[in-house]
């Protein structure tokens, strides 16, 4: 068996382990799932220039066949054995694998929308979320649940972020832009179709995101509404009503849509949170694994061999996925070094 | 059925949430306004628990208002009603009772303020307890539990469900009826977690309407406030805000055709009664095809009639919106004279001039 063991084959995962087997590096790459790739596959396009995200993923296309990687599909981490060394992970089916070191990129989850209750998700079929309307764009193909073309669609920002009532109080940052990039995507393939974003407020962090979202209003006429929504509603056709107050004017509003797209926030993903828990890694406030500090140590755990990378310590774009994958491997590469002086 | 509710197939968080709802040995707080306005309802609860459910009860003549329409009314200090609501306890307390059961939606909503106030800030108790003393001599403890009345239906349901006479059925049609259910606001928007099925989607009627054979409408103001918002009608003034807003939950739940209206709050029970009369008579609008309004029933008075209590007995002449065709509905067996007769009575006079 490889000793430098990666876990989690999403693009935080990949890049790790392409970068340490262009270093020479063998590793023993490690997947829950039957496919490599984690949620980028979910989405057709990627904001800010709409690059598909299929152009990405294929940047690691022939990383399966590099005679240096041992790829595990299916295996599911359950533990890791401090006592030996290197250290031991044990899979669900009982493989035992060496991790020196050991480098977690196990990713996110988005936040179920069904607990927002008010917002009809699970209750309403109307009501979907950006990851459901993400495979809608890349199949090209924009349906309400009964088949008709929307005439009209809300989409409704930080749902599970900034949300002190679903213990989530953090900004998932990359919602905003999304909503931006999503609502483009769907009036460039229904351009009749009418779009309002209800926000908290807008960050558009990014260079050029700002540029996206004057695009947005100027070129395809998005309509912005800065509230958050109180309550979703079905009428006797099965169109909704949403309910919302207009922050900037004062009032509330009441609308009739045909589609609610919940922009879902990035989450802690269940299984980095029992992996924490059972393997006494640290976890931070918002249950994302807690790196050694925020500023020049982001990808290194508090115990000595054990890196983060990607989307594990929080909310990332896919840019800052890779960046923050390679840092992670440059640290462990380091880590190495220092091991054989 | 399009408009049918489809909550079944559909996975809601709070479906799963119960809270603790005591089984037995209830002290009974009742309403203010009730036994005016509806004067059967409590009763029948009363013997449902002895006659059906064979659980030991204790109505105590001592107990006086929770001031709940004056603490919304802003005319009753905070610590005047903290001091009432220990008093209250108190009396529980000297009765040996611990399970608090509440008939109105504004006590529950009372009482579960007070004590998550006293929860959250124990200096308020500590204040409360001093006041108590100092005013009446007497001191106290909390309750154990403290469930609102229709919680305690919603637990036997399916008990009260066996001893059914009539279904929630058409008679003529065998069709179930279809009934809207309206809870009131303080049931679980201020706690979802003291209410059967939270804020959004609260189950405690719905779940009845379901376990004895009826339809459950979902309609887009499901949730929206009956009216009453306390100063809202209180104040004169603002007496239309009350009207406007049952109008909205009528002309939502209207197209669904609704067989009737089933609350569980002595307020939402008498807005969604009489403010359908006060649309008939100043506007001429009805809500019902056959131009009898919407009846409004409430938990134990549905109850009650399922179990073939007489519909005299429990005072449903005294509804303003006539009930009679939800009876025949249901196929009910009484004195529709003698009903008439007393429904003409209670109702003297109450023409509303244009």
């Amino acid at each position: 068996m490889k000793k430098i063991a990666v876990i989690g084959g999403g693009i935080a995962g990949l890049e790790v382990s392409r970068l340490l087997l262009q270093e020479g590096l063998p590793v023993t790459l490690i997947e829950k799932g039957s496919r490599l790739g984690g949620n980028l596959r979910n989405y057709a396009h990627l904001f800010p220039d709409f690059t598909p995200s299929d152009e990405i993923l294929g940047n690691y296309r022939f990383l399966p066949s590099n005679s240096d990687l041992q790829l595990l599909m299916n295996t599911q981490i359950e533990s890791i054995d401090f006592s030996t060394q290197p250290y031991t992970l044990h899979s669900k089916d009982g493989i035992a694998i060496p991790a020196d070191p050991l480098i977690i990129a196990t990713g996110y989850q988005v936040f179920d929308a069904k607990l927002k209750e008010e917002f009809g998700y699970g209750i309403y079929d109307g009501v979907i979320t950006s990851v459901e309307l993400e495979k809608m764009i890349k199949q090209h193909h924009i349906v309400t649940p009964y088949g008709k073309i929307p005439r009209r669609i809300a989409f409704i920002h930080c749902v599970g972020s900034r949300d002190a009532k679903v213990g989530n109080s953090y900004c998932s940052r990359l919602c905003c832009i999304t909503a931006i990039k999503q609502a483009i995507e769907t009036k460039k393939l229904l351009p009749e179709t009418e779009i309002f974003c209800f926000y908290i407020d807008l960050r558009m962090y990014g260079l050029t995101f700002e540029e996206l979202y004057l695009n947005a209003q100027k070129e395809y006429n998005i309509q912005f509404v800065r509230g958050r929504l109180s309550e979703t509603s079905e009428m006797i056709d099965k169109r909704l009503i949403i309910k919302a107050e207009d922050t900037l004017i004062g009032r509330p509003l009441q609308m009739k849509a045909d589609m609610l797209v919940l922009m879902v926030g990035m989450e802690a993903s269940d299984f980095s949170k029992q992996f924490a828990y059972h393997n006494g890694l640290e976890i931070g406030d918002h249950g994302f694994f807690q790196p050694l500090n925020q500023f020049n140590a982001r990808s290194k755990s508090q115990k000595e061999g054990i890196f983060f990378a990607g989307t594990s310590i929080g909310p990332m774009s896919v840019a800052e996925t890779i960046e923050h994958a390679r840092a992670a491997a440059l640290s462990a590469i380091s880590y190495l070094k220092d091991k054989e002086y | 059925m399009a408009q049918n509710y489809t909550e079944p197939s559909k996975k809601i968080y709070w479906k799963d949430y119960v809270k603790n709802i005591p089984d037995d040995d209830y002290f009974f707080f009742r309403s203010c306004i009730r036994q005016t306005f509806f004067p059967g309802a409590e009763q029948a609860f009363l013997f449902i628990l002895k006659n059906h459910l064979h659980k030991n009860y204790f109505d105590d003549p001592r107990l006086t208002t929770c001031t709940g329409i004056g603490y919304h009314s802003d005319i009753i200090p905070l610590e005047t009603l903290h001091t009432l609501i220990a008093r209250h306890f108190s009396i529980m307390n000297e009765s040996g009772y611990s399970n608090l059961i509440i008939s109105c939606v504004t006590t529950f909503g009372v009482m579960t303020e007070v004590l998550n106030t006293w929860h959250e800030f124990p200096e308020t108790l500590e204040k409360t307890r001093k006041n108590l003393l100092k005013t009446t001599g007497r001191t106290f403890e909390l309750p154990k539990a403290i469930a609102h009345a229709s919680d305690i239906i919603y637990l036997y349901k399916d008990e009260i469900g066996k001893q059914l006479v009539y279904q929630l059925v058409n008679k003529e049609t065998s069709e179930p009826l279809k009934v809207v259910d309206h809870v009131g606001c303080h049931y679980s928007k201020i706690f979802p977690h003291h209410g059967i099925g939270g804020a959004e989607f609260p189950k405690v009627l719905s779940e009845i309407i379901k376990a004895w054979g009826g339809e459950v409408i979902d309609y887009p103001e499901r949730r929206h406030c009956c009216g009453f918002g306390f100063r809202q009608y209180l104040i004169k003034e603002s007496r239309g805000y009350s009207l406007s807003h049952a109008q909205i939950k009528f002309e939502s739940m209207q197209p669904y055709h609704p067989d009737f209206i089933l609350t569980n709050c002595p307020g939402c029970n008498m807005f969604m009664d009489r403010w359908q009369y006060v649309i008939q008579e100043t506007a001429g609008k009805v809500y019902s095809s056959d131009g009898n309004g919407i009846p409004v029933l409430s938990y134990e008075e549905l109850a009650a009639l399922l179990l073939g209590y007489d519909p005299i007995q429990i005072g449903l002449f005294m509804h303003q919106t006539e009930v009679l065709p939800l009876l025949e509905k249901l196929g009910i067996q009484f004195d529709k004279n003698e009903y008439s007769k007393l429904r003409a009575e209670s109702h003297h006079n109450t023409k509303i001039s244009r």
